[in-house]
């Protein structure tokens, strides 16, 4: 991959005439699909290739590999160090025709990569982290060797196949190919009079605070919100200067601590969301550590640097969907032309909570799944208190279409969602779209080591407002992995769609019949019950 | 209102051999010796932790295990030649059940008492059997929830040992009928049980005894064992008692709150007896968990026994003899606590669980299937450094396994010093006891004893994947990955 690669061209912003609410001279970002490979000097991946001292340099690999892992450029005696990241691996190894087998020397051998499995878990695997920064580096379809769509947890998504994907469905028609499939979504459903907002795709960015990651990951993932005309949220660290630039794709989020809360800050956008509950950790509170509360991140939260803050849980204001109510008129009152969005976890009843919230006028539903992401919470939280995404949504989209209100309502989820495969079997369980997190964080190089709250924070400085750490990921850098992850993101969910029959993400939403169960019953046969 | 329940955890580092998860492989050859190698700019400075213990062998291993994995290193080297893979022997500790990470966690919730906070999601598998497919729950805007351990609303984990007579009963000219109530009082929902597997000498023992105290709960011992127990001690001390116990150890007997009594024909017989020299003791009888498990309670029930201790297997399975096993303590639990509630006994009777009760979240699950409280046994030998290896143990002359045999455990977990074990003993049990409120804080529940039974507060993988998913073709997984 060389950075003269023509840039894709990707599918025109649509045309939306949004008021500005924020008075402040708004910036936009092309939207187009640029290489932005991995910003580490040793790219990883899935195998490894060693070349030994018995090679002769003479070139032979270089001819047999297509993928570019060996190269030797005009000139030069040696063999430059092989890319092992665009390495295959047996598919192509183990034939006559690889280097491995047609290195005169036998120098070469390809052996699975032992740092890549120190980065995988059964829910992200160490296929999906890998499959993620390709997309995020090329906005291309990620290679055959890498599994790009599920992972190995063994339930949930991992256990859900679109109908298209298992062997032994008669495939559907398909739509033409050439076809426009639209993926855009509309947020206001009430009627109420308050604008309409349209946003390109289905996904939109989920909260994280100035505090728990760095300005460079937050812009980053403005910036990339304005070029797929979406949405990103502040979190709960309050609004950022440097954010205003993208005012009319900032959600800002109103939490139990209410840091950096203003009157400002909430007439400046579009939408508000009340945070409830994360699903991280649902239930408990906030805690950003003292180490993390740099002085800039103070005077943003209003608080004393080096102390941990802590959001407490719940609201104290709100212990019925009565006090519910008087804080979403609070917020409409504030602001008179902003969606209110409501983010709570998913309890047992969380039909209920759904339910409570549209009566009490929420345009926007969001249910937080317990498997979510975080930048630090209770291990046991985690694991254990409340339920998985996978669940809550076809719950949710049952009742709300039983109480007959499901059309006056977007319902978005997040919680796990970590390809666009993902995205789309939520959608077809039942809800309109869904927020991400995680995988934005992986997209910009994270590894998921679990360290987001330790010492400095994030070694790889996507989660750490350390000045030196920070510094290690670019703004642009950071835009244009988003953007591009955006991009392959489109295509798969759009090239989904086709093969559905649809033209519109908005048909597939509650269509859990283009969707298989996968059982571990050994008697169990393809019925449908 | 009694005093806040506090417990007092200290920063103990464990002195064992610590097994780290990731090792750092390295190959220094063709290493060119730039400047800016990327050792030195090791966040956690695991190389120069690694390179002094090369140059002297009395500084701290511990150290070497501090590699998070964040592949900075692998990714920064000038020439590539760094790598970092899963530590093989971190992947052999312990077993199915017991697994590494279980293992691992435990050690660090001994050394600093804290419970253990992580950042990203869920790493995890996405249900499992047993304990895996149960998700507790939480309040949101619909109820009222609590504040967690960071609030300042008191959450109650103490609970009762004893039959709670459901009313009084009088005689016509108002005589009260109902005996005088004896419950046992305990601060935490978890009493400090015996290794499954014998352990060598008594330090252990001795070191249970003083971590029930400043627990204000309960260490089960043997009856012999009990005899170093200070006599203020001995109201935390339950002796597990033999007949042919009982006439060297009276004075044991009259001091203690509770004794235990290994299931037997003779079980009521010799409570009684127990009774007879301490009539304020509250006896209980150790049954193994299995199917039959509730008509035997009734049964000692009728004969005047109130207190269970349900014995799982250690990997919290039912033990049907000869080794064989059967359902999970969540399933078979479910079903005693179902039936005692059916008969009208359930507030007569308490239920100990013990057997695999591995992790903070185990308690607050077992409490949900109907356990009263439950007796935490291999995770505090784990504390001190134990590897559940015990298949590569000696046996002793009945065939059982032999543990803290000298040189033969890695932990030496019983040449532990008395006041080490018992620190790391109690920061465990602090770690699992913040862990419950914070499950009870997000359940909005005040006190543990309202949890008990409470399943309508829990998720249970198998009602929620019908409800969910119930009405999506099913496929057999081997068709799709074949």
């Amino acid at each position: 991959m060389t950075a003269s690669d023509a840039a894709v061209q990707a599918p025109p912003e649509s045309a939306s005439a949004q008021p500005v609410l924020s008075g402040w001279p708004q910036e936009s970002v092309a939207r187009e699909v640029r290489p932005a490979p991995d910003r580490y000097r040793n790219a990883l991946g899935k195998y490894k290739v060693d070349r030994n001292a018995q090679c002769a340099n003479c070139g032979r690999c270089v001819e047999a590999c297509q993928y570019g892992v060996h190269s030797k450029p005009e000139g030069y005696a040696l063999t430059l160090r092989p890319l092992d990241s665009f390495c295959v691996g047996p598919a192509c190894a183990e034939t006559l025709e690889s280097c491995v087998s047609l290195c005169p020397q036998h120098a070469l051998t390809v052996r699975p990569n032992p740092s890549t499995e120190c980065m995988g878990d059964p829910r992200w695997s160490s296929d999906l982290i890998l499959a993620t920064w390709h997309q995020a580096a090329t906005g291309r379809p990620v290679p055959q060797h890498l599994e790009s769509r599920t992972g190995a947890a063994g339930g949930g998504f991992d256990s859900l196949r679109f109908k298209f994907e298992v062997p032994g469905f008669e495939p559907g028609p398909g739509v033409p190919a050439g076809t426009d499939i639209d993926t855009g979504l509309d947020l206001n459903h009430r009627n109420d009079g308050r604008p309409q907002i349209h946003i390109d795709l289905p996904v939109y960015g989920g909260g994280m605070s100035f505090g728990s990651v760095s300005i460079h990951t937050i812009l980053g993932k403005a910036r990339a919100a304005a070029a797929w005309n979406t949405f990103t949220c502040t979190g709960e660290g309050g609004y950022h200067d440097r954010l205003k630039p993208y005012d009319d794709h900032v959600i800002t989020q109103v939490a139990t601590g209410l840091f950096g809360v203003r009157e400002d800050t909430i007439q400046r956008v579009r939408i508000v969301e009340f945070k409830y509950a994360q699903g991280a950790k649902p239930g408990l509170g906030g805690h950003l550590l003292g180490d993390k509360n740099t002085p800039a991140v103070a005077r943003m939260r209003e608080a004393v640097a080096g102390n941990a803050l802590f959001s407490p849980f719940p609201f104290h204001s709100v212990y019925s969907v009565e006090d519910h109510k008087k804080h979403l008129d609070w917020i409409k009152e504030v602001n008179r032309h902003c969606l209110v969005s409501v983010k709570v976890s998913t309890p047992t009843d969380v039909d209920m909570v759904a339910v409570g919230s549209y009566y009490a006028g929420a345009h926007i539903i969001h249910l937080d799944g317990s498997y979510g992401g975080t930048g630090a919470a209770p291990d046991i939280a985690k694991k254990n208190i409340a339920m998985p995404i996978e669940y809550a949504v076809p719950k949710v989209h049952k009742f709300l279409t039983a109480e007959g209100i499901r059309d006056k309502v977007t319902l978005i989820a997040s919680g796990g969602i970590r390809t666009a495969y993902d995205a789309l079997k939520t959608i077809a369980l039942g809800a309109d779209g869904v927020v991400v997190g995680t995988v934005e964080m992986v997209a910009l190089g994270c590894v998921r080591c679990a360290c987001c709250e330790s010492g400095r924070g994030c070694p790889r400085g996507i989660a750490s407002t350390d000045p030196e750490l920070m510094m290690q990921v670019s703004l642009d850098w950071a835009t244009q992995r988003l953007i591009n992850l955006n991009y392959a993101w489109r295509e798969q969910m759009a090239d989904a769609l086709a093969r559905l029959g649809m033209t519109s993400i908005r048909e597939l939403r509650g269509r859990t019949d283009v969707l298989c169960y996968l059982s571990d019953e050994p008697a169990a046969t393809a019925e449908v019950s | 209102m009694p005093d806040r329940y506090h417990i007092h955890t200290a920063a103990t580092p464990g002195w064992f051999r610590r097994i780290g998860k990731f090792a750092n492989v390295d190959w220094r050859e063709d290493c060119s010796r730039c400047s800016n190698c990327v050792k030195l700019r090791c966040l956690y400075d695991v190389y120069r932790h690694e390179s002094a213990f090369n140059r002297d062998p009395e500084a701290p291993g511990a150290t070497l295990d501090e590699c998070k994995a964040c592949l900075s290193c692998v990714q920064g080297c000038t020439k590539g030649l760094l790598d970092v893979s899963v530590n093989p022997e971190f992947l052999n500790m312990g077993d199915a059940y017991w697994t590494p990470d279980i293992i691992l966690t435990t050690w660090n919730q001994a050394d600093t008492g804290r419970i253990p906070v992580s950042g990203a999601g869920y790493r995890g598998r996405f249900h499992g059997p047993g304990f895996d497919s149960i998700w507790t729950d939480m309040s949101e805007i619909v109820r009222p929830t609590r504040d967690g351990i960071h609030g300042r609303e008191y959450i109650s984990t103490s609970v009762d040992i004893g039959p709670k007579p459901l009313r009084l009963e009088f005689t016509r000219d108002g005589r009260m009928l109902t005996p005088p109530l004896r419950l046992l009082e305990i601060q935490l929902p978890a009493i400090l049980d015996m290794p499954a597997w014998r352990e060598q000498g008594a330090r252990l023992a001795a070191a249970r005894i003083a971590a029930a105290k400043e627990l204000k709960t309960l260490a089960v011992v043997r009856a012999g064992e009990a005899v170093q127990a200070l006599p203020k001690q001995l109201p935390y001390v339950v002796p597990v008692v033999a007949r042919e116990d009982i006439a060297n150890c009276r004075d044991i007997i009259e001091g203690v709150r509770m004794a235990q009594l290994r299931e037997g024909a003779d079980a009521a017989a010799l409570a009684g007896e127990l009774r007879s020299i301490n009539p304020k003791l509250t006896v209980a009888v150790r049954l193994p968990l299995s199917p039959t498990a509730s008509d035997r309670i009734i049964e000692l029930n009728r004969a005047g026994i109130k207190v269970f201790q349900l014995c799982a297997d250690q990997h919290g399975r039912e033990r049907l003899g000869n080794g064989r096993h059967g359902r999970h303590i969540k399933d078979a639990l479910r079903e005693v606590h179902g039936r005692l509630v059916k008969e009208g006994l359930r507030d007569e009777i308490t239920l100990i669980v013990s057997g695999g009760i591995a992790l903070a979240e185990h308690m607050a699950k077992a409490i949900i299937c109907g356990a009263d409280l439950v007796a935490v046994d291999t995770a505090l030998l784990v504390a001190l450094g134990c590897r559940v290896c015990r298949d590569a143990h000696p046996r002793d002359a009945e065939g059982e396994a032999m543990c803290g045999a000298g040189e033969l455990c890695p932990a030496e977990t019983d040449s532990s010093d008395h006041a080490y074990a018992t620190q790391r003993m109690v920061n465990l049990m602090g770690a699992w006891h913040s862990q419950l409120i914070e499950v009870l804080g997000a359940m909005g529940i005040r006190e543990v004893r309202r949890l008990r039974g409470e399943v309508g507060r829990a998720i249970f993988m198998e009602d929620i994947e019908k409800e969910a998913f119930g009405d999506i073709c099913r496929v057999p997984r081997p068709q799709v990955s074949a």
